[in-house]
């Protein structure tokens, strides 16, 4: 059974402009040790999913209005707001994009490290703050007895973030989120990070998914991968699949529209043209279909099912089969 | 220091080479800023040097990118160029005349030639201010069309090049998306009909799709307008794509300068080798081929940069001499500079 197993979750934020389905029946599956990666641009729903997944979608005006959440044996939707605080930075860390905002200005290193593994696993503060100063060694922090005493300010942009992994480890968590951990980071230290990142959870076992609108970081980093799109899962696959081989055309427009550094200049880059759909207008039919060049009159009328197209590849449309010629021309 | 005087040399698929015509000079540019301490009577203890004797040229009609990291000292090279910091001391010779020495009226003829576009559309339009307005403003300011029926005709015309209904004359900031928004910025700078154009992170904020849009608007008016860019920015794969030449900075250094795919297929500074290392390319086989040399440590801090070369404590490659001599940039080959005494 799989670690944690998203069922047609349903997310959606009761606004004065209408309701925004954010979140509009994604599934998707982690296994125990594997790292997982959902890309997608701007308001496509992934870091809701991360949110719904932890329970922590504000009401009002969000709401998890639909699907379950299987983590570990149990039915998170189902548990009660004490019994999710047990799991929240115990079985599932969480690791965030803006290192700064996600740390306590006014508590120490140390009281920040300690607090999860007091409250969840019962240390007492000396052996609480001696797995802190242990964690914080793992994650590449020099000096960390002196480090516990300092705050948040005293350290670098990529120092917090190792910070922040060290919190996300504490409690020996089975699964941990990483929501754009390194968007806010330089791409020297953001290598770091990963690489950090990568050899951690590899080592101790632990699954990560993480949550990127970088091709290159889960390229680099993730063995499955989920492409979002106005609040959906439109295509999934292992990487080598989603990059060689996509069977979805938001997927190719994406991998048609981004610059590469290993590349020479072409004449041009081919961008999808139109802009992502308002949420709260969503119709029935593929919400990809006003930007897709491959759109018949059929994907007006529903929305194309997530289907395999090969064990371990599935894809959400129509015209999956017949992109071929076009992938060719951009794969080679 | 150096100065870099180099006939383009590359060849590009795409771009018309031979750019040969100097449109910016910048010589021995430094930008300190002070660090005061004392509330009554502020003394100078300490300077952050965010630029640190930097020269190069830009060429009219090409695309020199500036590539570094947080702090390297790209962004603050625009501003001095844009002259919206006085420079330490150095000079921009823009078309022929030293533009650090203009007082401010005489720089009012400049700063129409010399234009701008920010990273963020979010804060670099006015919230209160309609599209057609902000696009208006310039050319109201310096009485460039005095006729408000032309100057109409004109933000219609402008808001069209750049990809936008005319409708959206009408419209406040805060009813468009980030690309939609990024595309009124750059109709913007392009109401002065301007010569030059400094884009700091200009497609920074934008997600792939969108921008990819805009890298191909940025590159259309370049060609349509004989436009000059300085396109400063962190995303190398942007780089890559839209620049003639490149510029790469650390710590208010230019380390290494040349042609694009010279320098992206061809890196000699140890640290340029080590900050393409570090950027992931979306191709998983790639990706899993390639040895990740990861740098080590951090940015040091500009207000006391390490002696002899600036990046030597963290360089794979440094020996003794490297903490004791400043590099030069020096032209290794044709038209490829590198500010290093071991390559």
């Amino acid at each position: 059974m799989a670690l944690l197993e998203l069922q047609e979750l349903q997310t959606q934020f009761f606004t004065s402009a209408g309701t925004v389905k954010a979140v509009d029946g994604v599934s998707y599956s982690v296994e125990n040790g594997e790292t997982v990666a959902v890309v997608g641009e701007s308001g496509s729903g992934k870091s809701v999913t991360a949110m719904s997944i932890m329970r922590l979608i504000p009401w009002p005006p969000g709401k998890i209005v639909g699907g379950s959440i299987q983590f570990d044996g149990k039915d998170l939707l189902s548990l009660s707001d004490e019994e999710m605080r047990k799991i929240r930075g115990r079985d599932i860390g969480m690791i965030f994009q803006e290192p700064m905002t996600s740390l306590n200005p006014v508590l120490t290193i140390g009281m920040q490290l300690t607090e999860p593994m007091i409250a969840h696993l019962g240390m007492s503060e000396d052996e609480a703050m001696a797995k802190a100063s242990k964690l914080l060694g793992m994650v590449g922090i020099s000096e960390p007895k002196r480090r516990l005493s300092q705050y948040p300010h005293h350290l670098s942009g990529g120092m917090r973030q190792r910070v922040v992994i060290a919190m996300a480890l504490a409690c020996d968590p089975k699964l941990i989120i990483a929501d754009e951990p390194t968007t806010a980071l330089d791409v020297t230290i953001q290598a770091q990070i990963l690489e950090l990142m990568k050899n951690l959870t590899r080592e101790l076992g632990v699954a990560m998914i993480i949550i990127t609108h970088n091709l290159g970081v889960v390229a680099r980093y993730a063995d499955r991968v989920n492409v979002m799109y106005a609040g959906r899962i439109i295509e999934s696959g292992t990487a080598q699949e989603i990059y060689h081989n996509p069977k979805h055309p938001y997927t190719l427009a994406l991998l048609k529209s981004v610059p590469r550094m290993d590349k020479q200049r072409t004449d041009k880059l081919d961008p999808v043209d139109g802009q992502p759909p308002d949420l709260t207008r969503l119709d029935g039919g593929c919400s990809f279909r006003p930007r897709c060049r491959f759109a018949t009159d059929e994907c007006a009328k529903s929305f194309p099912p997530l289907e395999e197209v090969k064990p371990g590849h599935a894809s959400a449309c129509f015209q999956k089969n017949n992109l071929a010629a076009e992938v060719k021309e951009v794969v080679g | 220091m150096n100065d870099v005087t180099v006939a383009r040399q590359g060849t590009r698929p795409g771009s018309s080479d031979g750019f040969e015509e100097v449109l910016v000079d910048v010589k021995n540019l430094k930008m300190y800023f002070p660090i005061t301490e004392g509330a009554f009577i502020p003394r100078v203890v300490a300077h952050v040097k965010a630029v640190d004797d930097v020269s190069f040229k830009v060429f009219k009609g090409e695309t020199l990118g500036i590539v570094g990291e947080s702090g390297c000292g790209k962004t603050t090279t625009g501003r001095c160029i844009l002259q919206l910091e006085k420079a330490t001391s150095g000079e921009i010779i823009f078309d022929g005349q030293d533009i650090t020495k203009l007082n401010a009226k005489e720089m009012i003829g400049v700063r129409k030639r010399i234009q701008v576009i920010f990273q963020d559309p979010y804060s670099s339009l006015n919230p209160r201010m309609k599209v057609g307005e902000i696009i208006g403003e310039p050319m109201k300011v310096h009485n460039l069309i005095p006729d408000e029926a032309d100057r109409q005709k004109r933000i219609l015309h402008l808001l069209n090049v750049c990809g936008l209904a005319s409708a959206f004359a009408d419209r406040y900031p805060h009813e468009m998306s980030g690309g939609q928004r990024q595309r009124v910025g750059i109709a913007r700078a392009l109401a002065m009909d301007p010569e030059f154009i400094i884009c700091d992170e200009a497609v920074s904020a934008l997600d792939v799709s969108i921008q990819a849009q805009v890298i191909n608007l940025l590159e259309d008016l370049r060609d349509e307008f004989d436009l000059t860019y300085l396109f400063i920015s962190h995303d190398l794969s942007v780089v890559r794509h839209i620049c003639h030449r490149v510029a790469v900075m650390y710590l208010g250094n230019l380390v290494e300068l040349a042609d694009g795919d010279e320098l992206f297929d061809n890196p000699l500074h140890p640290y340029t080798r080590l900050l393409l290392n570090a950027v992931p390319i979306p191709d998983p086989d790639i990706e899993k081929a390639r040895a990740h040399e990861i740098i080590k440590g951090e940015i040091p801090s500009p207000i006391n940069p390490p002696s002899g070369c600036v990046f030597h404590p963290r360089c794979p490659n440094a020996v003794d001499n490297c903490s004791k001599q400043i590099p030069q940039l020096r032209e290794v080959k044709p038209g490829h500079w590198v500010a290093c005494t071991e390559v």
